[in-house]
């Protein structure tokens, strides 16, 4: 089989053009998606009967919830390739991505924690899930903190490449912990609501809203690895062309 | 006939060479040693004077805060585990041995839980006697303690080889570390709290036999990794 | 012409935004003195831990008796011995029971092999003293020590005549020669004038940009 392609994958010069062209196009049919999104589950659809308004926060939570924790998965794949290829590119994701996967976990917990108050009378709540995307935010600190705390960039990357592994081993370990633990200590449990008993009218803009925050978080995942290449890659030529044609401009 | 023409040294008498110089180091300084559990009892003691000295609080939170203690009072003794072979020169000779790096890793960080986590375990009834937990409880508030402190020891070890080329010391480890070790921390009260409610333990016990035998099969590679990297420099 | 022990294949490595050595090749004999020389900064030390295994960011293969060194390296780790710029000697512990655990890790030899490499390195009486208390140059040689009792067939020595008065260079340098002789390959680096014979010289810090 031939594996050109995937070594083409690793060049920064060809992801950088690459990312260049596709980037516009995430950019903004994710920023539409979300709008759409956003206005169709806030405004048109339907209330629900148990929970009236508040549901309506769903919208934002549960896509933030699923970009958090794939977010996480695709830093765990890019990290197996950045340790076994020593693909450059892929230690660059997992610098690009971990921010923004932090942030997406902080918006699923904080609206997590905006749906708790009308919906069990209180701002947090230590309920299974959220508790794990607590867990899910420090690893992501993790990460961060020790890529920025290495100052050698090759040591850098493949000691956050170990801890990201490390991290997707015990993710599973850390979920079922955690929710056996919630059972034990909260017998009158609620569950989120399931997606299949949803109506379309109901799951369709929530669907929408995932693709769109998908398409946006890799738009800004592909802004920070331009960033990134252009700072790693900055001695070669055709960074310096750029460079200098920016400054002409 | 052999390949080599020297006197070979076969990986026990290496792992001997290793284990006796880890003692005989922990020997010398053994002032350094008493320092975590100094620090497991000050922060049980800061619980009662913090929060509440009530009997019925502190036997419920008893589990628990003797689990945190430790947790934490181990976090802070990993630095000692690679540290100050690294600032010497002697881990890059421990990378360059022929033997496989992550038996010796291993036999550093059963060593150090045995001088870190094992006094602890000792310490722990007493102090959750003082917490007002029923003495009946106690053996298996030890017995999670003695399953779980291991696997403490050994995630904490990927941190702290993580992180050894740094200054950081026990924070930036901790920072890495605690989430990973939840778990842990989960089933080892939860254990505790199933005996105080009077169900049954086994269940729970083979639980934490699972997390103890993935931790000492899975984290000496991890660690070892962690440690070619941070010397490579 | 026996094949290399020891070959480098158009090295090629880069840190800190700085180009050290580029398409580097040298092969290096049993029983040869190689001495790397240059600069500070140069990369002499980071050519010496790519040599040994240590660093590995870096492009172009080295090869033992032959083969990528990666594919063997177990089997290189046997007949290396790396003297690195820090001394691995413990403050805690006196010079013999370092030296014990420092050759323990590569092979056994009796006690009375110790004393003998301490006496060697003019550490004779100071076996039971804890290293704390030796001086800089002390510790250095007990490290040094391991050079009298190593059968490694490959020796990379960082910077080994730091802190070492003259006699003992003079010490150091008929034992390296001695070595050289039975077969050992040995590469170097050093700021001192060498005044062995027979020393090849390889020069690094000559990359143009």
């Amino acid at each position: 089989m031939n594996w050109t392609w995937f070594y083409k994958l690793g060049s920064p010069k060809w992801f950088y053009e690459t990312a260049n062209k596709l980037l516009p196009w995430f950019l903004w049919i994710g920023v539409l998606m979300l709008v759409i999104g956003t206005v169709w589950g806030l405004v048109f659809a339907p209330e629900d009967y148990q929970q009236g308004n508040s549901f309506r926060i769903i919208y934002l939570h549960v896509p933030s919830a699923i970009l958090a924790q794939s977010c996480y998965m695709m830093m765990a794949v890019a990290a197996i390739i950045s340790l076994v290829w020593k693909m450059k590119l892929a230690d660059m994701f997992i610098a690009s991505a971990a921010p923004i996967g932090a942030a997406f976990t902080f918006l699923a917990l904080f609206t997590g924690a905006v749906w708790g108050k009308p919906t069990w009378g209180t701002w947090w709540v230590w309920d299974a899930r959220l508790t794990a995307m607590l867990v899910l935010l420090f690893l992501y600190f993790g990460v961060i903190a020790l890529k920025s705390a290495l100052e050698n960039i090759d040591l850098a990357s493949r000691a956050s490449a170990i801890l990201v592994l490390v991290g997707v081993v015990n993710i599973p370990i850390i979920k079922y912990s955690v929710e056996w633990w919630n059972t034990l200590h909260q017998p009158a449990t609620f569950t989120l609501t399931e997606k299949p008993a949803m109506p379309p009218e109901m799951w369709m803009p929530l669907l929408v809203m995932v693709l769109g925050m998908y398409c946006f978080f890799t738009a800004v995942a592909l802004m920070r690895m331009k960033n990134e290449i252009l700072l790693r890659e900055r001695r070669t030529k055709w960074v310096k062309t750029i460079i200098s044609e920016d400054i002409k401009r | 006939m052999s390949r080599r023409n020297h006197s070979e040294q076969g990986l026990l008498s290496v792992l001997g060479v290793v284990l006796k110089r880890e003692f005989l180091s922990a020997y010398r300084s053994r002032q350094e040693l008493a320092n975590p559990l100094v620090f497991f009892i000050i922060v049980i003691v800061l619980f009662p004077l913090g929060v509440s000295p009530e009997p019925v609080f502190l036997s419920k939170a008893a589990a628990g805060l003797v689990w945190v203690a430790a947790l934490l009072a181990t976090m802070l003794s990993l630095d000692r585990l690679f540290q100050s072979d690294y600032d010497d020169g002697s881990l890059e000779q421990l990378v360059l041995c022929a033997q496989p790096l992550y038996l010796i890793v291993l036999i550093k960080s059963l060593i150090h839980w045995s001088l870190t986590g094992l006094p602890l375990i000792m310490l722990s009834p007493f102090l959750a006697t003082m917490l007002h937990l029923e003495a009946q409880h106690l053996p298996v508030l030890m017995l999670t303690l003695l399953m779980g402190t291991p696997v403490i020891s050994l995630i904490g070890g990927i941190g702290a080889a993580l992180t050894v080329s740094l200054r950081s010391g026990g924070i930036l480890i901790s920072l890495l570390v605690l989430p990973l070790t939840i778990p842990v921390l989960i089933f080892g009260t939860g254990t505790v709290q199933s005996s105080i409610d009077g169900l049954s333990v086994a269940g729970h016990f083979s639980i934490m036999g699972m997390m103890l035998a993935l931790a000492l099969t899975l984290s000496p590679f991890a660690i070892a990794a962690a440690l070619k990297i941070s010397v490579s420099d | 012409m026996s094949t290399a022990l020891l070959k480098a294949d158009k090295l090629t490595c880069e840190r800190d935004d700085r180009l050290l050595f580029s398409g580097l090749s040298f092969e290096l004999f049993s029983g040869e003195v190689l001495q790397l020389e240059g600069p500070n900064g140069a990369g002499k030390t980071t050519l010496l831990r790519i040599l040994g295994g240590l660093f590995s960011t870096f492009e172009g293969v080295v090869n033992w008796k032959g083969q990528d060194v990666r594919q063997c390296y177990s089997e290189f780790q046997q007949e290396l011995l790396f003297i690195g710029h820090k001394s691995s000697v413990k403050a805690t512990l006196t010079p013999l029971e370092n030296l014990r655990f420092l050759i323990g890790l590569q092979q056994s030899v009796k006690e009375g092999a110790l004393w003998q490499a301490l006496e060697c390195v003019g550490l004779a009486g100071y076996e039971h003293v804890l290293c704390r208390n030796l001086s800089a140059g002390q510790k250095r040689r007990v490290a040094l020590a391991r050079l009298y009792l190593s059968d490694a067939k490959i020796w990379v020595l960082d910077e080994i005549f730091t802190a070492i008065d003259k006699k003992g260079v003079a010490q150091l340098e008929a034992l390296l020669v001695e070595k050289a002789q039975s077969g050992v390959a040995i590469v170097l680096t050093t700021h001192h004038e060498l005044a062995m014979p027979g020393v090849r010289q390889l020069r690094l810090g000559q990359v143009s940009e």
